[in-house]
């Protein structure tokens, strides 16, 4: 069943610019489109354009990654733990840093989804979906992390509360098992949040797919949608609610998660800055990643007109913010850490900067700190390619900042007889590059079968959309 | 399921060819039971059973094994299941005997502690006595009797001693050497000098690595004769060491250690110690002044000191630098103010002239006959023993020996390298050597004769004080291995005895107990007439002597068996004296030394001792060559810690060649703060060319350079870096205290104005007051004493072999991966180039507070009522946050399956009351839980408390300092609550408010004011 197309305009309203949003007049879709189009364009990505080579390539790839994740995972369930380079006293390496970085690349898919939709920010639109589901993939590749870190993976049932037959529960003054709850909550509203969201698209594909195979499938997926005004009103209610729900969880996940740092009494990780100070980390590598992931999509799939300058002018302004807060995170915690006089402390600092892992502490400065500064320039904002190397310096140096939290904290604690280094073995990269694959695997095969820009929401930015406002909005 | 009803598969040959074997074997499930089951089936069942069991080897799967097992049909008297039983037994090394009680699970030696009355050890251990017990259970011990290669029973050995002994007896035995290591055995004196008697032209050599020469050689010069010296330390207020580690290892060093402890303590009197030494040792981080010399300045130190007190006669030698002048003069003045309470005494590194030296100073002081002791020879048979081996070898060379017989030992790897001992030995006709493993003279033995351990055979050994001890086993031999008195019974008259009946005819005749009168007066002397059954003979003679003999054998110790102390008066002047001590010939000088763990390298294949790390260095698994930072540098070598394990883990030394009198051996250079400049030691011991596995391939063989003339040191070796580097297994590299408040120490007269410190902080956790902690019967608490502690690292190894903790290996250790539920660490205070050395012992603090409990999401980590923090092994999902969060990182954890569930013989000497932990499991230190939970279930049995001192921890048992005490801390008359009610008493990162339960004593100093600088 087509989709009823909504009321339609005439042919001079239909090509009318939206002006006056954020930005000196920089549409947030280009001109000239309509629902057609619109619906065109994205859904031909995934019915009718051939599956390109560099597809099957950058696939292929990611796959092989992916089964690197396998063996490594195999390898490690099989003969322990002790197959990375984690040892006393840093007990917690790249696992932890990996489930850090990949937690808090998936916030900026959260705010975009939640935050911006709650605040109405159009320019959110074309964005969303794509930076939706790599939020979903990101806490996939995070969630593998506490379970596989474990010493006995097989029993991390236990750290979920069920009724067993010895009749204990999880012990709920540990900030391991709030990161249960935070992460499972937050995998299950997200992914809620963004099937939620798909619903509409799905039906879309249904109705245009030529397949027998993909209407099939879309259309089990999209649960019988009719586009109907008491779907779309059930659907607006349900949308808003789980964005209500996914907002507070841009901020309780990662304060959660840096709780568990913050909670313990090791110099470097006993901070009250914590919890703001990763959360706009997070944000700040979330964004990273998705300008990381929507400068290539764009280009290689001919975007331009819904992802446009203005998106990633506004996403570079964001870029921008939290890496000021990111920041002054870092100086504050060095400020604090002299100003308290407390030996631990000022060591802690002083190690960071001087000692074994110092090199990694001063690239993290240049990546997090030096390079944003880039972005006070509108001219770079706008320069596609350098905003996607400003991007992947960024992840990097969020990666780092994990890093140098996690290792340089622990390797050199109260007792300078416990004093140790960590390195990371083959299977602590192999682990952490699969899980890079999978992501890579599971977001190609996205792009490849689902709508990475949501269809209904860019419709309703068409001039078509606005038949009262005539255009101006 | 008959054959029948099979369609055409068939279990076994006989089958297949149409036999019908359902007679006999059944069905293949022979073991269920059949449907009826009366008297008359009965019986055949059982022939079933038994027929099926012998043809278990043709069907198709085992079942049960061939051996016949026997199950507890009438119990063994006096065992319980699940209750250990406790023997006494005795250790000797270096020739003299430590008193030890065996914990024994069902026939198993699970554990070795002290025997608290035997003079040599009250109550303590070191750390080779409880590694002993993993060298029992090793699985590469020698396990079968060969002869070039072929197995054979135990009658073709005495078959071939029989000829041995025809055939020598036409010669009078001059083809026949006996080798031994030191004996202290009254017995096996006794044997060996029967044979002698037999074969008068035989010879009986001695070669013990362990025990060293020079002190010997020392006491021969000062008194003429030989004789052996101990020290009263209890009554010291002054000691002088000459590069003697006293505390640390050599005859009656546990009972030094705990003298020495108690006068430092505050009742105590005091006792300053000074050490003039190459190496650091604990000996010398104990030491209130510490001079850094090289071992050839030691003598001139020696005799400078000897001049200046009036010691007739010396040449002083060479001149001494300028701050050991100084170092001297106190020295001096401090003696000369405690004369007649002081100890001077010499190391085993310096050669005889300088022990000679200090003999003839105590003597001058007045010392003699107070603090220092002479006896009668504690050894059954004093030699020179490099003269001994240099005669064997030359015999060897010229063809002389017929027939070789070693008793224990490895000459061919210990002997000097310019003796070529394997060279010569290849010339002996006849060659037997007994072992407890197959080492390198076993290699080139004709007769490889499995030795039984010491806690598998019957013995008797001489303490340092002449004090004897039965040595009897506590299991069957596991591998048919046989004692030295079984081997030595070989070559006589009646061969068949075993090391029981040898050991009881010794001691009847010594009792007089056999009508062959008594002979000697061993078993009493210093006492009138208290030999008790002389001349008694027949029954009453024999009944007495079983009363003996179970008492001795109960004891551990016999009475009265101490020699008397006697005076030496020498001939005259000592000749050595007033010779010119030879010049040094520049270069670097080396000093070999046993090795702290694996000593003379008996212990090269225990994996406990190759894992332990050696005191001051804290090195495993390899050795190194030692040399001070700044000569490491001259030398342009480093070394750096790797990323993989850091400081904690893995160190990169640079590999250098040492060329010494034209041999030359390569080994990983590591830095010691305190070393003196130019002075390299090397410990011997490794390098082995035929050991275990676990010893296979580790460090190299510094005894490759050693000369019969230089035996501990020797001067102008070269030293030259090649390049490479190797990786150190070094599980404490940063020594310093970066300015934290860890170690603490107040001098002795400051003690008395010391105010004590509130241990804990107000605290938002639900803390239990006093009143709610009162509640509980048991309030559970340590005191570590940092002034007792001298670094030996006993505790550790009692740790764990109680608690089953695994070894993991040097890769693992590398890796910071170490299991040692309790870790000495070492602090320097002061300069580089000669810090003051404190050793801090760090076990689970059992804080009141702990990080580590809230932060387990399972709750595998919990705290009991009584304050101990408990592990639950089977809760824990390792996510290892616990182990981050504590500030004291006493947590391990099962990175990988470290604990060996397969070989057999480990199995037996497990611990059975200690969980034995998988991988993916934290682990800690428990407040030995098993021990307490022992004496609960014992107290309420019988209707009471537990009282102080009846539940000891292991590591709190086996400490020669008594440095570790653990109790009741609601018991305000408990020795820890008076220990943790002292001034000196406080807490280990007191400002994170963890409330320990573990808390520590300020070591207590006694500089000398007039050494400034210290």
């Amino acid at each position: 069943m087509m989709t009823p197309d909504p009321v339609t305009r005439t042919p001079k309203e239909a090509h009318t610019p939206i002006a006056g949003a954020a930005g000196a007049g920089v549409p947030v879709i280009a001109p000239g489109h309509n629902f057609a189009t619109v619906t065109d364009k994205i859904s031909a990505i995934v019915l009718t354009r051939r599956t390109s080579l560099g597809w099957w390539f950058g696939f292929a790839i990611a796959f092989a990654l992916a089964n690197v994740l396998l063996v490594s995972i195999g390898y490690l369930v099989a003969v322990g733990v002790g197959v990375w380079g984690i040892n006393q006293p840093v007990a917690w390496g790249f696992a932890i840093v990996n489930f850090v970085w990949w937690i808090g690349i998936g916030h900026a898919g959260t705010l975009i989804s939640a935050i911006l939709l709650l605040f109405k920010q159009t320019w959110r639109t074309s964005i969303n979906r794509f930076a939706e589901a790599m939020t979903l993939f990101a806490v996939a590749c995070a969630g593998l992390f506490p379970i596989l870190h474990l010493g006995r993976p097989w029993l991390a049932y236990w750290l979920f509360p069920y009724s067993n037959t010895m009749n204990v529960w999880p012990q709920f003054r540990s900030p391991l098992v709030w990161d249960v709850f935070a992460v499972s909550t937050y995998a299950t509203v997200s992914l809620l949040f963004w099937f939620v969201g798909l619903i509409p698209d799905l039906a879309t594909l249904r109705d245009r797919s030529e397949s027998r195979a993909g209407r099939v499938i879309y259309g089990a997926l999209a649960m019988g949608w009719r586009g109907s005004a008491h779907h779309w009103h059930r659907y607006e209610t349900a949308y808003l609610l789980l964005a209500g729900l996914a907002t507070p969880l841009v901020v309780s996940v990662h304060t959660i998660v840096s709780f568990d740092f913050a909670i313990s009494v090791i110099p470097g990780w006993h901070a009250t800055v914590f919890p703001p100070y990763f959360v706009a980390g997070a944000i700040y590598s979330g964004f990273a990643m998705v300008l990381t992931l929507a400068i290539p999509i764009r280009r290689v799939y001919g975007l331009q007109d819904f992802i446009t300058d203005r998106h990633l002018n506004n996403m570079a302004k964001i870029l921008l913010v939290t890496g000021l807060i990111v920041a002054y995170g870092y100086m504050i915690e060095a400020f604090m850490a002299w100003y308290s006089a407390n030996t631990y402390e000022v060591y802690m600092m002083r190690n960071r900067m001087t000692g074994p892992y110092g090199p990694l502490y001063w690239a993290l400065l240049f990546c997090n700190v030096l390079t944003p500064q880039f972005l006070w320039s509108n001219k770079i904002r706008t320069n596609a390619l350098l905003l996607f190397i400003i991007s992947l310096i960024v992840n990097v140096g969020m990666w780092l900042e994990r890093f140098v939290i996690v290792v340089t904290s622990l390797h050199r604690d109260f007792l300078p007889s416990s004093w140790g280094r960590y390195e990371p073995t083959m299977w602590d990269w192999g682990t952490y590059m699969g899980t890079i694959g999978l992501f890579l695997a599971l977001l190609f095969l996205f792009l490849r079968f689902l709508p990475m820009i949501s269809i209904f929401e860019m419709r309703t930015l068409v001039p078509d959309a606005k038949p009262d406002q005539g255009g101006a909005r | 399921m008959k054959p029948g009803d099979a369609p055409e598969f068939w279990r076994t040959l006989a089958e297949k060819n149409g036999a019908n074997l359902d007679e006999l074997v059944g069905d293949e499930f022979a073991s269920r039971l059949p449907d009826s089951f009366d008297a008359v089936e009965r019986r055949a069942f059982l022939k079933l059973m038994g027929a099926s069991l012998a043809l278990a080897g043709m069907a198709g799967c085992t079942r049960q094994p061939p051996e016949q097992i026997v199950p507890y049909v009438r119990q063994p008297e006096s065992i319980i299941p699940g209750q250990p039983l406790f023997y006494s037994t005795a250790m000797t090394l270096g020739g003299r005997a430590t008193g030890i009680l065996v914990e024994s699970h069902e026939g198993r030696p699970t554990k070795i502690e002290g025997n608290p009355s035997h003079p040599a050890s009250l109550g303590a251990t070191d750390v080779f006595a409880q590694a002993a017990l993993l060298d029992l259970y090793d699985p590469d011990r020698m396990q079968t009797l060969t002869y070039r290669g072929d197995i054979l029973p135990w009658s073709a050995f005495l078959g071939a001693m029989r000829t041995v002994t025809t055939t020598e007896q036409a010669e009078s035995g001059a083809g026949l050497r006996i080798l031994t290591e030191t004996v202290c055995s009254p017995t096996l004196g006794a044997q060996i000098e029967e044979i002698l008697a037999r074969f008068p032209s035989a010879v009986w050599h001695q070669w013990d690595p362990a025990t060293g020469v020079n002190s010997a050689a020392g006491l021969r010069m000062a008194a003429g004769n030989d004789v052996s010296a101990h020290y009263n330390v209890e009554s010291a207020a002054v000691i002088v060491s000459f590069d003697a580690d006293f505390l640390a290892c050599g005859a009656g060093h546990l009972r030094y250690g705990r003298q020495f402890a108690r006068r430092r303590r505050p009742e105590g009197a005091g006792c300053r110690l000074y050490a003039a030494e190459a190496m650091p040792t604990t000996t010398g981080a104990k030491a209130d002044h510490r001079l850094p010399l090289k071992p050839s300045q030691i003598e001139m130190l020696a005799r400078a000191l000897a001049a200046d007190l009036g010691v007739a006669g010396v040449n002083r030698g060479a001149a001494l630098p300028a701050d050991a002048q100084a170092w001297l003069t106190a020295v001096r003045n401090d003696l000369n103010a405690h004369r007649g309470a002081s100890i001077v005494i010499a190391g085993e590194g310096q050669p005889a002239v300088v022990h000679a030296l200090a003999h003839a100073l105590n003597a001058t002081l007045g010392n003699a006959g107070r603090t220092v002791l002479y006896t009668d020879p504690v050894e059954t048979h004093p030699v020179d023993q490099v003269r001994s081996l240099r005669e064997l070898a030359d015999a060897m060379a010229a063809g002389d020996v017929d027939t070789l017989l070693i008793l224990g030992g490895n000459p061919v790897y210990t002997a000097p390298a310019d003796l070529r001992f394997a060279e010569q030995m290849a010339k002996v006709r006849v060659r037997a050597h007994l072992s407890l493993h197959a080492n390198e003279t076993s290699a080139i033995s004709h007769w490889q004769i499995p030795e039984a351990h010491f806690l598998e055979a019957w013995s008797d050994a001489r303490a340092f004080d002449g004090t004897v001890s039965i040595v009897q086993p506590l299991i069957a031999p596991l591998y048919g291995g046989r004692s030295a008195h079984e081997v030595l019974a070989a070559l006589s008259d009646r061969p068949e005895r075993t090391g029981y009946q040898i050991v009881r005819e010794f001691w009847q005749e010594q009792r007089g107990a056999t009508p062959t009168g008594a002979r000697g007066a061993i078993a009493a002397t210093g006492a009138s007439g208290a030999t008790g059954a002389t001349g008694a003979t027949g029954a009453t003679g024999a009944t007495e002597f079983e009363a003996f003999w179970r008492k001795t054998v109960h004891d551990g110790v016999m009475a009265n068996t101490a020699l008397p102390t006697r005076a030496i008066t020498p001939a005259g002047p000592i000749a050595a004296f007033s010779t010119a001590p030879p010049a040094p010939d520049g270069g670097i000088e080396i000093a070999f030394r046993n090795d702290p763990t694996i000593y003379d390298g008996r212990f090269n294949n225990n994996g406990w001792l190759q894992e332990l790390p050696k005191p001051i260095t804290h090195l495993t698994w390899d050795n190194a060559v030692l040399v001070s930072p700044a000569t490491m540098e001259r030398l342009g070598g480093a070394a750096r810690p790797d990323f993989t394990g850091g400081e904690r883990g893995q160190i990169h030394g640079s590999v250098v060649a040492i060329t010494y009198r034209g041999r030359s051996v390569r080994g990983a250079m590591f830095p010691v703060a305190g070393h003196p400049d130019d002075v390299a030691t090397l410990h011997l011991g490794y390098g082995r060319a035929r050991t275990g596995h676990v010893g296979a391939d580790r460090g190299f063989n510094a005894g490759a350079l050693r000369t019969s003339d230089a035996l501990t040191f020797g001067t102008g070796a070269q030293i030259a870096t090649t390049g490479d580097t190797f990786p150190l297994a070094c599980v404490q590299y940063h020594h310093l205290m970066e300015g934290r408040d860890i170690i603490r120490a107040i001098p002795r007269a400051e003690l008395a104005s010391l105010k004590k410190e509130e241990k804990a902080l107000p605290s938002m956790w639900p803390v239990l007051t006093d009143e709610q902690e009162k509640v509980a019967d048991y309030k559970w608490g340590m005191s570590i004493d940092l002034n007792a502690c001298n670094g030996c690292n006993a505790c550790v190894v009692s740790c764990q072999a109680e608690n089953n903790i695994p070894v993991v290996g040097k890769v693992e250790v590398m890796r910071g991966r170490e299991m040692h539920w309790l870790r000495v660490d070492s602090y320097h205070q002061g300069e580089v180039a000669n810090p003051k050395t404190y050793f801090q012992p760090v076990p689970c603090m059992h804080c009141e507070t702990a990080p580590c409990e809230p932060v387990c999401p399972v709750g595998a980590t919990t705290h009991s009522s009584e304050g101990l923090n408990d592990m639950v092994y089977n809760r824990c999902v390792g996510t290892r946050y616990c182990s981050n969060n504590c500030p004291y990182k006493v947590r391990r954890f099962n990175f990988l399956q470290y604990q060996d569930w397969d070989t057999p013989s480990l199995k037996l000497g497990r611990n059975p009351d200690v969980s034995v932990r998988s991988r993916g499991v934290m682990e800690k230190c428990t407040y030995c839980v098993q021990r307490i939970s022992a004496g609960r279930i014992q107290s309420e049995r019988e209707g009471r408390k537990i009282q102080d001192g009846e539940v000891t921890t292991a590591c709190q048992s086996v400490c020669p300092a008594e440095a570790i005490v653990f109790g009741n801390l609601n018991d305000p008359s408990s020795r820890v609550s008076m220990l943790q009610a002292e001034q000196r008493d406080y807490a280990l990162l007191r400002e994170l408010n963890t409330r320990p339960r573990t808390t520590y004593l300020a070591a207590i100093t006694e500089f000398n004011p007039d050494l400034s600088d210290k």
